[in-house]
This record gives structure tokens, C-alpha cells and sequence, in this order.
């Protein structure tokens, strides 16, 4: 019943439109079809010209309305580092860009609106002009120029890598349909060797490699918790398909490439706590979390930094939330003591443990000598 | 009024049979033994123009399929919590009916809605259906060429078009499902049917169907190459060609180079998916498993695509720049502003359009040192792009505006191309991408610029040429409401995406909720759905006004209705094998002379006077 009444509809509407333009037509005829015509470029140009002002009108009115959305605005504030500096590019932009939009459009509109056909008139014969041609050439290309150089400085400057004798803190995460794992490198700052033919999803996700004494330490946590104002290098890997790391607030992004490990540097520069202070002011984050229950906390309150996945790895892609907590040096460390590393929880002296009813080897000495190898091969791979 | 026409239709002919040149093409009568029947005729036809129309409608059939597509999944995007169960008789066991009667569309296939969208749009739509209708109907209309060099290979392109959209259009069917690892198809996703349960037979009909739209695209744009550098009529020289020639040319020369990419690249993916190497593929635990592939790199398939995709979207709009270009000078009554300007930077931005493929991979994991070449690459398009608006803006000072529906969509391109092109110009900047790198801003960049945009030249261009194809006009109040509807629901559905983008909201994303960050925006995405369906409805009015004008509409009663200088408009009303009846016309001026002197427009075909000859020869 249904279908027929949307079939039927649907004929209707055609019959409707098709007699709609019959009867324009006919309409045209008597009246004479130049004078019909002449009438039709008259209307057009009006509402062209209404449509121009109304167009800019309204993306100035919305890009006013939405500034807290922006780059570099409002709440939406980089929270790292480096942030900063590509919310200004961003704004830079804008600013150019904006210039040229708002004339360009507004030329278009008011051009079609004042030269809409006069049956009086005749059109000019232009068909270049040189000088005309070379400024709106250069112009462009200066402005570019400008551009171009700011983002590059910038571009070189978030992506280098960590220097050799800089301090960091390395994590690992490691993508997976559909969520991440995180792994710290726990009490020695290295993160172990790992293989993914050593997987094993109960016991060894990540296929870390027990021998290799760096691994002994290392521990896989729930959140994401980062000191406040430390050089944070994340490796990003990927155990299946593609994802991304993708850090919102920190103006993070990176793909997590399946045997080809990535990286991003990033110094965090507000806490949690600092983020949901700065929220408070905002009145959109003055509402209650639950928009059903005005009693629940107010929303930035409950804000947390978030990472994503923003690179489609199937149809589980929108859900790989993980929560990320900045917080303070002091704060991190007394996290740092409570994360069991997983070796010593899951596999030590177990049938996978390489040195079940061993000592471990804890010779400084001697780890630095086993690491090497280990060190080499994953550098061959980046 | 009639006799004046009459006596004007007599005038053409009788200087084209004055002036002409005689290339005995009657003498043989080889044309009309394929045209006896109807299956000749109009199925297996060799005739340009009946290929031209065979094009523009299977691209519309894959328009409405590929919009209705993106309808679905906008209401999934708009009303998440909204039962959804009356898809069911369409969508079958894709739409999840729970208990209390509820329905859902199902994750999996609202991915595959979202791949097969920009699957269908890109390759059949917007490169067969925009580039294939327009460049088989005017090469050898515009140029004066009886055909193209080619007419069997001519035929074969569209039969190969037909074929990728046979195999496309079964692969919906698959219980697995159709592809849904997303149009650009990246492997390790794409090549395990383990990662997504569109890895299967639906990936293994894609490539199959893309490879045929390739050989398609091959054969047709040999054609195209061909045809414009043999087969120009006298006086023809490349820079008299009409901006529309010149634009089917570079396309096709692009398509040329950049599409055998593409196949190498799939060929490779097939391998990797069926004989086990590892070009794309390493280090992989999925499914509970290690898999064997070690040593591949999925980035290198990013390469070989982009080597493609990137040149492809000037595929996709040089054809709608050189209709836009053609259509705006004609109706504003006035020479194109620097015609050798715009060819110039037409080949520009074909030039550069090959070294400016990484920049949709500077989050990819490439080295960050490269990016730098790429990032000044992209940026100088931005030039040519920024010379050819300013020329099309410069047509129209001091003209005299007919605003009819071809030049309103000429003009809404404009529009559009700005709106889309300068977003380009913070996405091009790797810095400013690290952050905007897909997310919806990327969405409302290229849906205005090449998508948008190319569908408005394409809509002028049907407008403009339609008396040509099927000797009637389409009714011009349907299309003012479709123009009118078209802009404003347009911008409606894609400038609140940049919001959204900004805020940093990740496309191809099923639902929004699951993330503090990006779970505002829910009245503004019911917003977009609402817009969405309302342009979708619009678009039904125009497959509506079409196939109507085709059989009732306005007649066109003179050979040249627009008062236009190419050559197309010097042929028959009723279209005729082999384009003129008697000799072809010979061309003496450039293609836009168009109020120069006391005269309001001058034919290609009309010899200069003296005057004229003089100031050439200066």
C-alpha cells in the first residue's frame, strides 16, 4: 500500500510539473516569446543580485555565529604545543582567503545583476588586457607565496622528529579494528621489541618479544595519561588494516601503517583540568551533560581529551574512542607506580616466559648489549 | 519571424557550399550501411552523437543511484534514532529490525553506501557521463569533422563503459555485500576479505568493473587526442579551437597518462588479494591470525591511486571549465575574457596536476621532508585556477546577459569553483592539514569544487546543447526552479561542513555520539539531511524536464538558436550522418567574435573582409 501511494505520488508530481512547464510555454507564446524572455533575464538578475548579498551575508553572519568551531577560537583551543601555531596559519588563511571570496563573489553577483541583457545595449568587445591579466597573475602568487612559506616553516617544524640528546617520553599505540592498545615503556623509557607473529590475544597482543629484556617493563593502559609540558614522541603502528591516531585537541594526526611504523611529536600543554577551566567560560559548556537530567554535572566538567581513528579500517571505524588525561608531572609519576607491567603479570613464569624460574637478566651492562640488535632491526624497518 | 530563419538557414548553407571544403565524403555512402536498423541505429551505433547521448544517459541512470545512495546514508547521519525499517522491502536484511520494531541501517552497508557514492559519482558520472557525452558530441561538431578518427573504437569505449556498469551495478546484489573500504579502495582494507565483509566478492567486482571503465576511458580519449589534432576542418588551427576543444583535449591527454597508474596499481591489489604477494601488504594479525605477506607497503598503493586520482578531479572539471567557458561567452554576448590565458593555464594545472599527488597523503606516514615539494606544487594551482576565474568574471563586465538557465548554471559554476577552490588553499598547506586532514572539511571542499561544480557545468552544458542533441529546448521555468534549487540546497548541504570540519568531526564516521568532541553537531546534521533530500528532489525535476523536452519540448525552428560562432550550430536541425549535408565549413576566425564590430556575433564560417584580413596581418 505504501509503495503504491509513493508510486502514485510520484506520477502526480510529474503530471503536476510537466503541465507546470506546459503551461509557462504556452504562456510565453502569447505573450511573445522575446518580451517573455526579456522579462525572465530581468527577474534572473534580481534574484541573483538578492541571492549574492543574501549568500555573503549569511556566511559572514555563520562564520560569526560558529567562530567558537574554529581553529584557534573559543573552545577550541590547541592544547599542545605546536597547536598554536597552525591555528594561526589557519586564521592567516582565512584572512586572505576571505578577502578574495567576498570580492569574487560579490563581482560575480553584482556583474550578472547590472549587465543582465538590455535589448538597447550591446555588449563590449574586451578580449584581454595584458596589464589587467599580469596583476590578477602576481597578486595571487605573492599572496601564495606568503602562504606557502608560512606553512612550510611550520610543517618542518611539527614534524621533525625527537633530536638525539632530547628529553622524551615515548608511548606506543597500536591500532586495531577497532580499538587501540597503548603501551609505556615503562622504568627504563624503552619500549621492547615486537613481532607480530608472536600475537597471541590472550596473553601477548602486541606480540612483544619476551627476550628482549626492554619488554620486561613495559605495560599496556587503559587511558592515554601524559605529564603536562614533557616532549611526547607516540610510535604509531598498526596491527591489521590502516587507522589513524588522530589527537582533536592537540591538532594530532598520523596514519598507523600495518609493518611501517609512524611517529608524531607532540608536547601536551594543558592539563584535563586546565581544558574544563577554560571551558567553564564558555555558556555552551555551561549545560548539563544530560540534556534529560538538569541535575547532572555541567559539561565541562565531564570534558575529556579524546583520541580517534580518522582513517576508515571498516565498519567498526566511529567507534575507537580512548580517553586521554594530561595531567601533572607529580600526578603522572604516582599513576606510573600503579600500572603493573604486563610481563610480570601475565606471562612471567608461564610456558611463555623465556626465563621461567630464571633470574631475569638485570645487568644494566648486559641489557644495553642485548638491546642493540633489537634497536638496529627497528630502525632498518622505519 | 519563420522566413527570416528559413532564409538565415539557407544563408549558412549556401556560404558553406560556397566556401566550403569538399572532402567527397558522399561519394562513398560508408556511413548509412550501419545506420539501416534500429539496433544500428541506436543501440550499437558508431555515430558521435548518438554515443554522446548514450553516455549522458547512463550517466544520469548512475546519478540517481549514486544521490539516492548518499540520501540513504545522510539519514543516517541526520536521524540516527529514527526508525528506518520502511527501507526494508528496498534494502532487505541491510536494514536491522530489532524487536520492538525499530529498523537500523547496518554499519556495513552504510559504508558500502558511502564507497559505492563516491565510486559512482567520480568514474561514472562525473568522468563517463560529463567527459563522454561532451567530448563525443562537440569534438567533431566544433572542430568540423564528419566523426571521430575511430568510430568503431568510439562504440567500444561506450560498450566497455556499459560493461563496468553491468558488473558495478550486480555487485549490489552480493549478500556480502557491495566494496565498502571507501572509494580510493586502500589496501591492507581492501585486499583482506577477513578486515571487512566488502573485501570479498563485492572488491573483486569493483576492480573488475573499474578495469573495464579504464579500457573505456583509454579508448575514448585516444579518440578524442586523435580527432582534434587530425581531423580539424580547414582553417581549424589549434587556436582557433573553441575553450571547450581545448579543454576535452587536455583532459584526454591527462586521462591518458594517469589511468594505466590506476590498472597497474589494482593489478597489484589483484595479486596481493589472489596469488598471494606481498606488494601492499606486511606485518598483518587479523582474524586471530599472522598472515604470511611480509616486506609491502601499503603507502606504495596510495601513490600509484593518487597518480590517478589526483589529475583524475581535473579530469573531472577541465570538461565542466571549457562548457562553463564556452556557455558564459555565448550568452554574455562577448569574446571569452583572455582566451589564451585560460588555454594557458588549462595546461597549467594539467602540468602541475601530475606533481601534486601526495598532498592527499601528508598524514599517511610519508616522509614529512617530501611533502614540502608537494605542498609548493599544489599551491601554484591555485594561480591558473585563481586566472581563470577572474577571466570568466571579466566575460561577463560589460556584456549583455542573456540569464537563461545554461548561463545561470555557467555562472553558479563560477560560484561554486570559487567557494570550493579557496578552501583548497588550507587543505593544500600540509601544516593547516595535519589537523583538517579528513574530517568534513575535506568533505565540503571537494563536494563544492568538483562535485558541485562539475555537475553545474554539466547542467549548463545539457541546457546549452540539448536543441543540438534532440532538436527541442528543455523547459526553461523547470529549469530555473532546478537551477534555483540546485544552488541554494547545495550550499545549504555543504557550507555547514566546514563547521563541522573545523570543529574537527572525522568523515566516514556511521555515528557521531560515541565521542564527546564530535556529538554536537546533531540539529546541524539533520539540517544537512533535510537540504540533501530537498536538492535530490530538485534533481528529479531535471530527469523529469529532460526525457519530457525530449519528446514535447519547445522546438527548435532555426539552426543556430543561441546566435553562437562554433561550428556545431552550422549543422542541420536534424541531426544528419556525417554532421553536413554537402561539404564541410571552412573556419576563418577564432571562435568568440562576438560583438566586434557592427555585427553582434560572426560564425567561425564566415570569411574575414578585407578590414579584418588587414588588421590580422598586422
Amino acid at each position: 500500500m505504501t509503495i503504491l501511494i509513493t508510486i502514485l505520488s510520484i506520477v502526480l508530481l510529474t503530471v503536476v510539473v510537466v503541465q507546470i512547464g506546459k503551461v509557462t510555454e504556452l504562456a510565453a507564446k502569447l505573450r511573445g516569446e522575446e518580451v517573455a524572455e526579456q522579462e525572465s533575464y530581468n527577474r534572473a538578475g534580481v534574484w541573483l543580485l538578492l541571492f549574492g548579498v543574501a549568500f555573503l551575508v549569511l556566511c559572514i553572519w555563520s562564520a560569526w555565529h560558529y567562530k567558537n568551531y574554529m581553529l584557534g577560537y573559543g573552545p577550541h583551543e590547541a592544547a599542545s604545543a605546536h597547536g598554536g601555531q597552525l591555528d594561526t596559519l589557519f586564521t592567516t588563511t582565512l584572512f586572505f582567503t576571505g578577502i578574495v571570496f567576498i570580492l569574487t563573489q560579490a563581482a560575480l553577483f553584482w556583474f550578472s545583476y547590472v549587465y543582465k541583457r538590455d535589448p538597447n545595449r550591446r555588449a563590449t568587445f574586451i578580449s584581454h588586457d595584458n596589464r589587467l591579466e599580469i596583476i590578477w597573475t602576481i597578486v595571487p602568487a605573492i599572496v601564495m607565496a606568503i602562504l606557502v612559506i608560512n606553512g612550510l616553516v611550520a610543517w618542518n617544524d611539527v614534524m621533525a622528529d625527537v633530536g638525539e640528546d632530547e628529553e622524551y617520553i615515548e608511548i606506543e599505540a597500536t591500532g586495531y579494528q577497532f580499538a587501540w592498545t597503548i603501551r609505556y615503556p615503562g622504568a627504563d623509557g624503552k619500549l621492547g621489541a615486537k613481532d607480530f607473529r608472536l600475537i597471541d590475544l590472550g596473553n601477548n597482543p602486541l606480540g612483544q618479544d619476551w627476550t628482549d629484556p626492554k619488554n620486561h617493563d613495559d605495560f599496556h593502559a587503559n587511558e592515554i595519561v601524559l605529564p603536562v609540558g614533557k616532549k611526547i614522541r607516540v610510535r604509531i603502528t598498526s596491527r591489521d588494516v590502516l587507522h589513524n591516531f588522530y589527537l582533536p585537541h592537540f591538532r594530532v594526526k598520523m596514519d598507523a601503517v600495518p609493518g611501517i611504523p609512524t611517529y608524531f611529536v607532540f608536547t601536551p600543554e594543558k592539563t584535563t583540568e586546565d581544558y574544563r577551566q577554560m571551558l567553564k567560560e564558555y555558556e555552551e559548556y555551561q549545560v548539563p551533560t544530560d540534556p534529560e537530567d538538569p541535575e547532572s554535572e555541567p559539561k565541562w566538567k565531564t570534558f575529556n581529551y579524546e583520541l580517534a581513528c580518522a582513517e576508515l579500517c571498516g565498519q567498526g571505524h566511529y567507534s575507537m574512542r580512548k580517553l586521554v588525561r594530561i595531567v601533572s608531572e607529580e600526578e603522572y609519576k604516582n599513576w606510573l607506580t600503579t600500572q603493573p607491567s604486563w610481563y610480570q603479570q601475565n606471562i612471567r613464569n608461564t610456558d611463555a616466559d623465556p626465563y621461567s624460574g630464571e633470574e631475569l637478566p638485570t645487568d644494566p651492562e648486559k641489557e644495553m648489549e642485548e638491546a642493540v640488535p633489537a634497536d638496529n632491526e627497528e630502525m632498518i624497518s622505519e | 519571424m519563420a522566413e527570416v530563419h528559413t532564409q538565415h538557414y539557407e544563408e549558412v548553407d549556401t556560404l558553406i557550399e560556397d566556401q566550403g571544403y569538399d572532402d567527397h565524403f558522399h561519394d562513398h555512402h560508408h556511413g548509412d550501411k550501419y545506420q539501416s536498423n534500429f539496433i544500428t541505429h541506436y543501440i550499437f551505433s558508431m555515430d558521435h552523437k548518438i554515443i554522446a547521448r548514450q553516455f549522458l544517459i547512463t550517466g544520469m541512470f548512475w546519478a540517481i543511484i549514486g544521490a539516492g545512495m548518499s540520501i540513504i546514508f545522510r539519514l543516517q547521519l541526520g536521524f540516527p534514532e529514527e526508525n528506518l525499517a520502511w527501507l526494508q522491502p528496498l534494502l532487505g536484511k541491510w536494514i536491522v529490525v530489532n524487536e520492538a520494531g525499530i529498523g537500523t541501517l547496518s554499519p556495513e552497508f552504510y559504508y558500502a553506501l558511502v564507497t559505492m557514492h563516491g565510486t559512482i559519482i567520480v568514474f561514472f558520472v562525473l568522468t563517463a557521463g560529463l567527459s563522454g557525452t561532451f567530448s563525443n558530441l562537440l569534438i567533431p561538431l566544433q572542430l568540423g569533422a564528419r566523426d571521430m578518427a575511430s568510430p568503431f573504437l568510439n562504440m567500444l569505449s561506450y560498450w566497455f563503459f556499459f560493461l563496468a556498469s553491468i558488473v558495478m551495478f550486480y555487485s549490489l546484489f552480493l549478500s556480502t555485500g557491495p566494496f565498502s573500504g571507501g572509494w580510493t579502495a586502500y589496501p591492507p582494507l581492501s585486499a583482506l576479505p577477513q578486515a571487512s565483509t566488502g573485501s570479498g566478492a563485492g572488491m573483486t567486482l569493483w576492480l573488475v568493473s573499474l578495469v573495464f571503465f579504464v579500457v573505456s576511458v583509454l579508448l575514448g580519449g585516444i579518440n578524442y587526442i586523435t580527432t582534434v589534432l587530425n581531423l580539424r576542418t580547414k582553417g581549424m588551427s589549434l587556436w582557433r579551437m573553441p575553450l571547450t576543444i581545448w579543454a576535452f583535449l587536455i583532459t584526454a591527454i591527462i586521462g591518458l597518462l594517469s589511468f594505466p597508474v590506476l590498472v597497474s596499481g589494482f593489478f597489484l591489489l589483484m595479486f596481493d588479494r589472489g596469488l598471494g604477494t606481498s606488494f601492499y601488504l606486511s606485518d598483518i594479525f587479523i582474524a586471530g591470525q599472522a598472515l604470511d605477506y611480509v616486506g609491502g607497503s601499503p603507502i606504495l598503493y596510495q601513490h600509484l591511486f593518487w597518480f590517478l586520482g589526483h589529475p583524475e578531479v581535473y579530469i573531472i572539471i577541465l570538461p565542466a571549465m571549457g562548457i562553463v567557458s564556452e556557455v558564459i561567452s555565448v550568452h554574455s554576448r562577448k569574446p571569452i575574457f583572455g582566451y589564451k590565458a585560460m588555454v594557458f593555464s588549462m595546461l597549467a594545472i594539467a602540468f602541475l596536476s601530475f606533481i601534486v599527488w601526495a598532498h592527499h597523503m601528508f598524514m599517511a606516514g610519508v616522509n614529512p621532508f617530501i611533502s614540502n615539494f608537494f605542498v609548493v606544487f599544489t599551491l601554484i594551482i591555485a594561480v591558473p585556477s585563481a586566472v581563470k576565474v577572474f577571466n570568466w568574471i571579466g566575460t561577463l563586465y560589460k556584456g549583455n546577459l542573456r540569464l537563461n538557465t545554461p548561463m545561470l548554471f555557467g555562472i553558479g559554476f563560477v560560484s561554486m569553483f570559487i567557494s570550493g577552490g579557496l578552501t583548497g588553499i588550507f587543505l593544500g598547506n600540509s601544516a593547516i592539514d595535519i589537523q583538517m586532514h579528513d574530517t568534513y572539511f575535506v568533505v565540503a571542499h571537494f563536494h563544492i569544487v568538483m562535485g558541485v561544480a562539475a555537475f553545474f557545468g554539466m547542467f549548463a552544458g545539457v541546457y546549452h546543447w540539448f536543441p543540438k542533441m534532440f532538436g527541442r529546448f528543455m523547459n526553461s521555468t523547470l529549469g530555473k526552479i532546478h537551477f534555483w534549487g540546485t544552488l541554494i540546497g547545495a550550499y545549504a548541504v555543504f557550507w555547514p561542513m566546514h563547521y563541522i570540519g573545523m570543529a574537527g568531526v572525522p568523515r566516514r564516521y556511521y555515528r557521531f555520539d560515541n565521542f564527546e568532541a564530535f556529538g554536537e553537531f546533531a540539529e546541524m546534521n539533520q539540517f544537512i539531511t533535510i537540504a540533501a533530500i530537498v536538492v535530490f528532489a530538485v534533481q528529479i525535476l531535471f530527469v523529469i524536464n529532460f526525457f519530457y523536452s525530449i519528446w514535447y519540448g519547445k522546438k527548435m525552428t532555426t539552426q543556430n538558436p543561441w546566435e553562437a560562432t562554433t561550428l556545431e550550430w552550422s549543422t542541420p536541425i536534424e541531426p544528419i550522418h556525417g554532421n553536413w549535408p554537402g561539404k564541410l565549413p571552412v573556419v576563418h576566425r577564432w571562435a568568440y567574435d562576438y560583438n566586434k564590430d557592427e555585427r553582434e556575433y560572426v560564425p567561425q564560417y564566415v570569411p574575414m573582409t578585407e578590414e579584418e584580413a588587414k588588421e590580422e596581418a598586422h
